[in-house]
């Protein structure tokens, strides 16, 4: 059975509240189409996770313009202003966290471990409240899990499977976000029947990906700064 | 020469053949323009790839290729694409040699501050935190002074800081300071100012090595 699915049949599962990742990196690597069915569904109070809100006009940064979004967890606000007004005039909630702590909390939640040990952020207000562990004579913090409802990928090219394959650096968190979500969606550029991407290519595994979302949108298609 | 082409022009002289090198946003992305002839330097982008190759020429741009701050990039011949965690294990567990980055504060215990300023500025420390906890040298590049005049080179650093006791070095348009277990040493300084001037200009002790140079670039 294929997984291809139509965008608004995802889009009704979505609900006010809802905790989400979301990929990409700067907009690239976000799904657009998702993103922009999500802003004109209108769903209030959402946990985004994901690496950044991007630029103006662009990716997460639409999410945070409608005031969707109840907290955030990113590693980086500073290209989009709007979001940096809405945490100081408390409208929003923003949690900090360093880049290659993000990815590793999510790869745990996905990984079915109970943390993970990083020396990134000791010394430093990121250790604040969390477990510090010595091990040889170096200090860790103990970082946690993190897991969503649903995620929201975009690759480059899927299969009926759900396979995914990932193009440049528009793969950032997408592989590791499909591990650690109840429901897993990908937007596509590209879609192929079953056994049309050869096993050694396959990024992301179609057993983590429930559906496929396959929009040939302009939209879709800008990127860059 | 302009402070800012000298300090890039500087840090170049600090990279070594074979070297996997992370340049943060802003003046250290220009090092790349300064790589010496006949060396070859791996750059990684932390959003997930090395061989982080020029500018494209307009028109040829790839949606999905974009280096760390978002501008349209390159990949060289020999690079590769890999995903978020795999980019910060590489950096985390010693895969990267080299990383520079800009600084709001440096102090003489080799601390770090450059993602924060309270109530003022919130960007996030992005990959900042891990680049610094884990790249084997950790070179600050940044103008000597802060605009308005106070030296950003501190005793003790006053913003939330970045990464305790992580810096190797530190370069200016005014010196090149290695970071020690006694303190900052002072290794070379520009040919327009005088010790008296560099010192003047940084709040920590500066200690004078006995090997103390002009500095010189390409």
């Amino acid at each position: 059975m294929s997984k291809l699915t139509d965008i608004n049949s995802i889009i009704n599962r979505i609900n006010n509240g809802a905790v989400l990742m979301i990929g990409g990196f700067l907009g690239v690597g976000t799904p657009e189409n998702i993103i922009d069915a999500l802003v004109a569904k209108g769903v209030k109070n959402l946990t985004i996770i994901t690496n950044d809100t991007s630029f103006p006009g662009r990716g997460i940064s639409k999410l945070v313009a409608a005031k969707q979004i109840k907290k955030l967890i990113v590693s980086h606000i500073g290209t989009n202003p709007e979001t940096g007004r809405q945490m100081n005039a408390g409208e929003i909630e923003v949690e900090l966290v360093p880049q290659g702590t993000l990815a590793e909390r999510i790869r745990a939640g996905g990984s079915g471990l109970g943390g993970i040990l990083t020396p990134t952020g000791v010394g430093t207000i990121v250790e604040e409240g969390k477990k510090i562990l010595e091990i040889d004579g170096k200090k860790y913090l103990l970082e946690l899990p993190l897991k969503a409802d649903v995620a929201f990928l975009k690759a480059y090219m899927a299969d009926e499977e759900g396979n995914l394959v990932y193009h440049a650096s528009a793969r950032n968190f997408n592989p590791i976000m499909a591990m650690a979500a109840d429901y897993v969606v990908a937007e596509v550029e590209h879609f192929h029947t079953a056994g049309n991407i050869p096993p050694d290519e396959v990024m992301t595994t179609g057993i983590l990906v429930n559906s496929v979302i396959f929009e040939d949108s302009k939209d879709a298609m800008k990127g860059g700064a | 020469m302009n402070p800012r082409e000298l300090i890039v022009r500087r840090v170049a002289k600090e990279l070594n053949d074979g070297d996997v090198v992370n340049l943060g946003i802003g003046l250290p992305t220009l090092v790349a323009n300064h790589v010496p002839k006949g060396m070859k330097v791996i750059f990684h982008s932390e959003n997930g790839f090395v061989g982080l190759g020029p500018t494209p020429p307009q028109g040829e741009e790839d949606k999905d290729l974009v280096n760390a701050g978002g501008q349209y990039a390159t990949v060289n011949p020999g690079g590769a694409f890999f995903d978020s965690a795999m980019s910060f294990a590489l950096i985390r567990g010693g895969h990267v040699d080299v990383t520079v980055l800009g600084a709001l504060e440096a102090d003489e215990n080799g601390n770090l501050a450059n993602w924060m300023v309270p109530g003022k500025m919130v960007p996030g420390m992005g990959g900042a935190m891990d680049l610094t906890v884990g790249a084997k040298k950790v070179i600050v590049a940044m103008e000597h002074l802060a605009k308005g005049g106070a030296p950003k080179i501190l005793k003790q650093c006053t913003l939330p800081l970045t990464a305790q006791k992580e810096v190797d070095m530190i370069i200016t348009e005014m010196a090149v300071i290695r970071v020690t277990n006694e303190g900052l040493v002072l290794e070379e300084i520009a040919p327009e100012f005088s010790l008296e001037d560099v010192q003047k200009a940084t709040e920590a002790i500066l200690k004078i090595s006995p090997n103390l140079k002009k500095i010189e670039v390409e």
